[in-house]
């Protein structure tokens, strides 16, 4: 169920992330999605891969500092209110997200929400509890 | 003016006569009172009867900072605890710091030489001085407070920082001496201006520098600033303190005070004694301390010496400025630092040692120093907040060792630039030269 996303350490200078990014296409690792936090200094990059332990592997044998990172999708439907009806449910129980990313599924008309928080298991407990679709990992990284 | 004309006027010969006497009674009570001068020198099969002239001081063995900081705290004092009335402690390295220890002679004999040091520079009773100098463990503070003292100045212990206080004080005050490190004092000259205080109109007499490397532009740049003359200071806590050497007006070297310290010029590769004027390490020892002589102790502090009679009509020979270190220490923001202090922090961080470089800095008339860490698996977190916790929890341990506040910046591995498989370590921009 949960998702091994991809942390990757990058300076933040002008082409770094082209780097990455091209080690990964000659490694024939597909992005599904990708999110980057930056700062002035550095920027951590994100990404669900279509296979994490190959990506994870091409990244390293290029000198790039990668972390797997757990962290779970859900589907909400694309229309005003969807994501906010979520961000409510994580509210009320108290769940102090670290970060989220989204994108949209073009196949279903789903948005995807890619959470993580330092507590998973308790994060995919309550969202259980109130009805949310957990997407199965394997079914993100065959996209 | 000269302060002490007998000592500091002495005809050669007298000289030599008097520091002899006084290294033979050096050297016997080191070897009497102090195990560590005992063993060494009967290791070295040397002993106080075989000091019949002044060239015989190249018998004894050199005595190192290790040597120092191996008799962590009190180990080389020579006299009973009691006896001793002050300490002072200079930056630990790579382990513990030295302790320099000091009864009351040698306090008085601290003030003699800051004394004429002042003297020197042109200050007298009549003068202000304002001592931007720390006062603490460091020796910069209270030696200069002695010495201005015993002249009978009016001291003003304001310590270093508050840069707006200092110089409404300073223009307040009617401060006519300065203390400060050359790049503190270009700084003070920024602030005054800001403040719309004319430096040129504060009626500062003299100015006495100190511990940091600098350059003859940045001593015009300073006296340009506050229009009056500025006095190279050197010393070091392990012999007592500033004093060792002071500029005189001519501004053509210091004069070291040979009645009390006895300086020697090594090459530092085959430590043999350098007597032609040429440059090379400084070695010094303690010709008139009581609490703890220090025996040819080597600065590691690059400099030359020359002995003609200068024109002020002091004999005392003159040492050139500080050009160089024979070690990798480097003067920041006039705080010795070692890149293994920055290794040993840095080790407390992660298991195996990292890639570092320090980038040293004069941006805005400040030093400023960049520690770039490489990243590792160690060294890396999937958030934001834990990158700038690891990066201020380097930063501190840092500042623990060095005693300054450094940024660090985390950055890619393998993006340090490597020579021959080693990183190069530091990257001075300052251009001391």
């Amino acid at each position: 169920m949960k998702i091994d996303q991809l942390s990757i350490f990058l300076q933040n200078k002008k082409g770094n992330l082209y780097n990455a990014l091209n080690v990964l296409s000659e490694g024939k690792v597909n992005i599904r999605a990708l999110s980057l936090a930056d700062t002035s200094e550095f920027a951590i990059l994100r990404i669900v891969v279509d296979d994490p332990i190959k990506g994870r592997k091409v990244l390293e044998e290029n000198n790039f500092i990668v972390k797997i990172t757990k962290i779970i999708a859900i589907e909400l439907n694309d229309t005003p209110g969807g994501l906010s009806s979520i961000l409510k449910i994580l509210n009320e129980n108290n769940i102090d997200l670290e970060y989220l990313y989204a994108f949209t599924h073009e196949k279903s008309e789903k948005a995807i929400l890619l959470l993580h928080t330092d507590d998973i298991d308790n994060l995919i407990k309550i969202l259980k509890k109130n009805n949310v679709v957990i997407v199965p990992s394997n079914e993100i990284y065959d996209l | 003016m000269i302060w002490n004309k007998n000592s500091e006027c002495m005809e050669r010969e007298d000289l030599e006569e008097l520091q002899l006497k006084r290294l033979q009674n050096t050297v016997k009570t080191a070897f009497n009172k102090i195990p560590f001068y005992n063993k060494k020198y009967s290791e070295f099969n040397i002993f106080p009867e075989d000091i019949n002239s002044l060239n015989d001081i190249e018998k004894l063995p050199f005595l190192t900072k290790d040597d120092l900081r191996e008799s962590y705290p009190f180990g080389m004092f020579a006299v009973d605890k009691k006896e001793i009335i002050e300490v002072h402690s200079s930056s630990g390295t790579t382990g513990k710091p030295v302790v320099s220890g000091y009864t009351q002679k040698d306090l008085d004999i601290w003030a003699e030489v800051m004394a004429r040091g002042l003297t020197m520079m042109g200050l007298d009773e009549d003068d202000i001085i304002q001592n931007t100098h720390g006062y603490g463990l460091f020796t910069g503070g209270f030696g200069i407070h002695y010495g201005a003292q015993k002249i009978g100045m009016t001291v003003i212990p304001i310590s270093t920082g508050q840069t707006r206080r200092q110089v409404e004080i300073m223009n307040d005050f009617g401060s006519t001496g300065l203390i400060f490190t050359p790049s503190y004092g270009m700084y003070l000259g920024e602030v005054a201006k800001e403040e719309n205080i004319d430096p040129h109109k504060m009626g500062i007499k003299s100015i006495g520098f100190g511990s940091e490397m600098w350059t003859e532009e940045m001593r015009l740049k300073i006296e340009e600033i506050f229009n009056c003359k500025a006095f190279n200071i050197y010393g070091l806590t392990e012999l007592l303190g500033p004093g060792v050497g002071v500029e005189c007006i001519k501004q053509d070297g210091l004069h070291v005070a040979e009645d009390i310290f006895y300086p020697e010029i090594i090459n530092p590769k085959n430590k043999e004694t350098i007597k032609n004027g040429e440059r090379g390490e400084l070695v010094l020892t303690n010709l008139y301390r009581e609490g703890m002589p220090v025996i040819r102790f080597r600065t590691k502090d690059i400099t030359s010496l020359k002995y003609e009679k200068c024109e002020c009509g002091r004999t005392l020979l003159r040492m050139s400025r500080i050009t160089g270190r024979t070690d990798d220490m480097l003067k920041v923001k006039g705080v010795g630092v070692f890149p293994s202090q920055i290794e040993k922090a840095l080790l407390k961080i992660s298991r195996i040692e990292p890639h570092y470089q320090i980038i040293v800095t004069r941006p805005d008339l400040m030093d400023e120093i960049e520690v770039k860490v490489e990243a590792s698996q160690e060294l890396f977190f999937d958030g934001v907040k834990e990158m700038m916790h690891i990066q201020n929890k380097i930063a501190k341990l840092i500042e623990n060792e060095i005693g300054i506040r450094v940024k660090v910046t985390l950055v890619e591995p393998k993006s340090i630039p490597r020579s021959e498989g080693k990183a190069i370590r530091v990257i001075d921009k300052r251009n001391l030269k």
